[in-house]
């Protein structure tokens, strides 16, 4: 088991240094970095001085000669663009943000509690609600609560997130004026984000809560639970829900990912003061070592989830670390 | 198709009726479970609309009159047109733009799983069939590609290479190639050891063409199952590009588009806001029933 779990920890790592060059590569993709960079009335020496000094005429990878860069071994790290940012990386170092002039990571610190914050509460809301809807569905299999349950998570599924808040904030804040639109601070400000981010979750786990439960209590196990004078509730709780719980865990792990992404158009729609907020308005002004920053921050924490599901794997399910 | 040397077919030998039976019981199906049936109707008007928009579209979607600024549907003008839902803040007719922003939102969305399950498809198929260590670094790119928050991976490339409908397109297609080739690549590997693999390689099967000639059509199910559903998760990505001003760009209607300009007079006209947002619910829940049905009969197993 701890041959499989450090296995799991060693490709997360792979995984981390293949987004690393990947943030790296988008910010070269078209042309001339310099160019983009300085504003439009700058002469061709101010330019070429500015390129100088931030080291874009090192290569980004390598160059010609190879082996020039490979020898003396340290000097990868030191000539090439992309290992000083390498080292920056596993430094925590960013840069300065363009725009606020302050070290970007310490930009993107600052507000990812507020994130998090978020995230965790629309994955509350939507566990919360979804599991026993599920459940409930499908123990009275095709009622009209397991009909008309369907039905909603499958308009909530095909919702996009954004009209979804835009619906919420013209029915709770304009019309009944019930729960403020937009900003951050008390619970209040909490409930119209949290739900709107975790509505699409909420549909996919209730669905996928409902086919696993279906499956599992159609198992033979169960039937010998049943014959043996188990009560159905017990039945259900303590023994299908375990079973069930396999491919929901791995959905809520990678819904976990998703919302970290789509907080972004939430945060957006709500003035969230988050890091997703602070992405958008960051690639909107080309502000290139804080949008870094932020999908470094972003796509690591996804990681570090993913490695936690899998942990949370194998104890419900131990088989997995044999395969 | 012969080539010199003896081929055995080693299809299932279906010939042309029991092809013919198979679709008629397909369709059959289809009939028989109305929510499928309420998908395809849908997608038939969704298509129509994006296919015959201009015969359609009542007026000219980019048509300004600012004498019938945010005017409430259905609103009835001097000379007696008929604005069904209404118009926006420039004063054009909302049914008409939603009608031509259907065209963006299909095209987009068929074009973009066109180019992802043609990418994903073959990635899967050589990682599958080779193993190894492309098969490694194929499954290292996909963990890499499924760890980046996708928004903004599409909101950078497109702040470096400029909105468009062809960089949408492409930027759509190459961050979403991943569910297909790790479905066409599980498909491959169980299928790699059945023995009808193994007879063609046998009888002097090349790679390419035991790749394409025996895997690909088997393989295709699963990946049309979930190219349906990708259309509708393409759709939906589009309009939230759309949405964040970073989309097909003005004058052109899109539904994410409209969503954006409907946001900000949210409080005194919410027929800007409403429509497009059904519109892009309507067309995805269309695609979902279809794409579920598709599931249901073709390979259950797949949970998504």
């Amino acid at each position: 088991m701890t041959r499989y779990l450090v296995r799991r920890l060693w490709q997360s790592v792979l995984v981390l240094f293949g987004i690393s060059i990947i943030i790296f590569i988008i910010l070269h993709l078209t042309g001339d970095p310099a160019v983009l960079l300085m504003p439009p009335d700058a002469t061709q020496a101010d330019i070429d001085n500015f390129r100088k000094l931030m080291g874009f005429n090192d290569p980004l990878f390598i160059r010609w000669p190879p082996w020039e860069y490979l020898n003396p071994p340290w000097r990868f790290l030191t000539d090439t663009q992309y290992g000083r940012f390498f080292i920056g990386v596993t430094h925590g170092d960013f840069g300065n943000s363009f725009r606020h002039q302050q070290p970007a990571m310490s930009l993107v610190m600052e507000r990812m509690p507020a994130t998090i914050e978020l995230t965790l509460a629309a994955m509350a809301i939507a566990i919360s609600i979804a599991v026993p809807v599920g459940i409930l569905s499908a123990v009275r299999r095709n009622s009209v609560l397991d009909h008309a349950g369907m039905v909603v998570a499958l308009l909530g599924q095909s919702m996009p997130v954004y009209w979804l808040g835009i619906m919420f904030i013209l029915l709770f804040a304009v019309r009944l004026d019930l729960l403020p639109a937009f900003g951050s601070g008390s619970w209040q400000h909490l409930v119209l984000p949290a739900t709107t981010l975790g509505a699409f979750s909420m549909a996919r786990i209730a669905r996928l809560t409902r086919s696993s439960m279906l499956e599992v209590l159609g198992q033979e196990y169960v039937r010998t639970a049943r014959a043996k004078g188990v009560s159905e509730w017990r039945l259900v709780l303590r023994h299908a829900l375990k079973n069930a719980a396999i491919p929901v865990i791995t959905i809520i792990g990678l819904d976990m990912g998703t919302l970290l992404g789509g907080a972004v158009i939430t945060e957006t729609i709500f003035a969230w003061p988050g890091v997703g907020r602070l992405a958008v308005q960051a690639i909107s002004y080309r502000d290139y070592p804080l949008v870094q920053s932020a999908v470094f921050l972003l796509a690591s924490i996804f990681v570090l989830i993913n490695f936690l599901v899998d942990i949370l794997y194998t104890c419900v399910d131990p088989r997995v670390a044999y395969k | 198709m012969s080539n010199g040397t003896a081929t055995l077919e080693l299809t299932s030998g279906i010939d042309a009726r029991e092809r013919r039976q198979d679709l008629l019981r397909i369709i059959r199906e289809l009939v028989r479970n109305k929510a499928a049936l309420l998908g395809l109707v849908i997608l038939i008007v969704i298509g129509v609309a994006a296919v015959f928009a201009p015969y359609l579209s009542p007026f000219d979607p980019t048509f300004q009159s600012v004498t019938q600024r945010l005017k409430p549907p259905p609103w009835r003008d001097a000379e007696g047109h008929l604005f069904v839902l209404g118009t926006d803040h420039l004063g054009r007719d909302i049914l008409s733009r939603l009608i031509y922003g259907a065209r963006i939102s299909l095209v987009i969305g068929v074009s973009a799983v066109a180019l992802a399950g043609t990418l994903g498809t073959l990635l899967g198929l050589v990682a599958g069939y080779r193993g190894g260590a492309i098969d490694d670094l194929c499954m290292r790119v996909t963990d890499t590609m499924l760890a980046m928050p996708f928004i903004l991976l599409a909101l950078a490339v497109i702040a470096v290479l400029g909105p468009s409908l062809r960089n949408i397109i492409f930027v759509l297609g190459i961050t979403s190639w991943v569910s297909y080739a790790r479905v066409v690549r599980a498909e491959v590997l169980t299928l790699r050891t059945r023995e009808f693999i193994a007879a063609a390689s046998a009888l002097g099967s090349g790679g390419r063409r035991i790749v394409f000639r025996h895997l690909l059509p088997n393989v295709l199910t699963p990946v049309i199952v979930i190219a349906t559903l990708e259309v509708a998760r393409m759709i939906i990505l589009e309009s939230a590009l759309s949405f964040l001003g970073l989309g097909v760009q003005p004058p052109t209607p899109t539904w994410g588009g409209m969503l954006a300009d409907g946001r900000a007079y949210l409080s005194t006209s919410w027929w800007l806001a409403t429509f497009p947002g059904l519109s892009i619910m309507v067309t995805v829940l269309g695609i979902n029933l279809l794409g579920d049905w598709l599931r249901d009969i073709l390979d259950p197993r797949l949970q998504l």
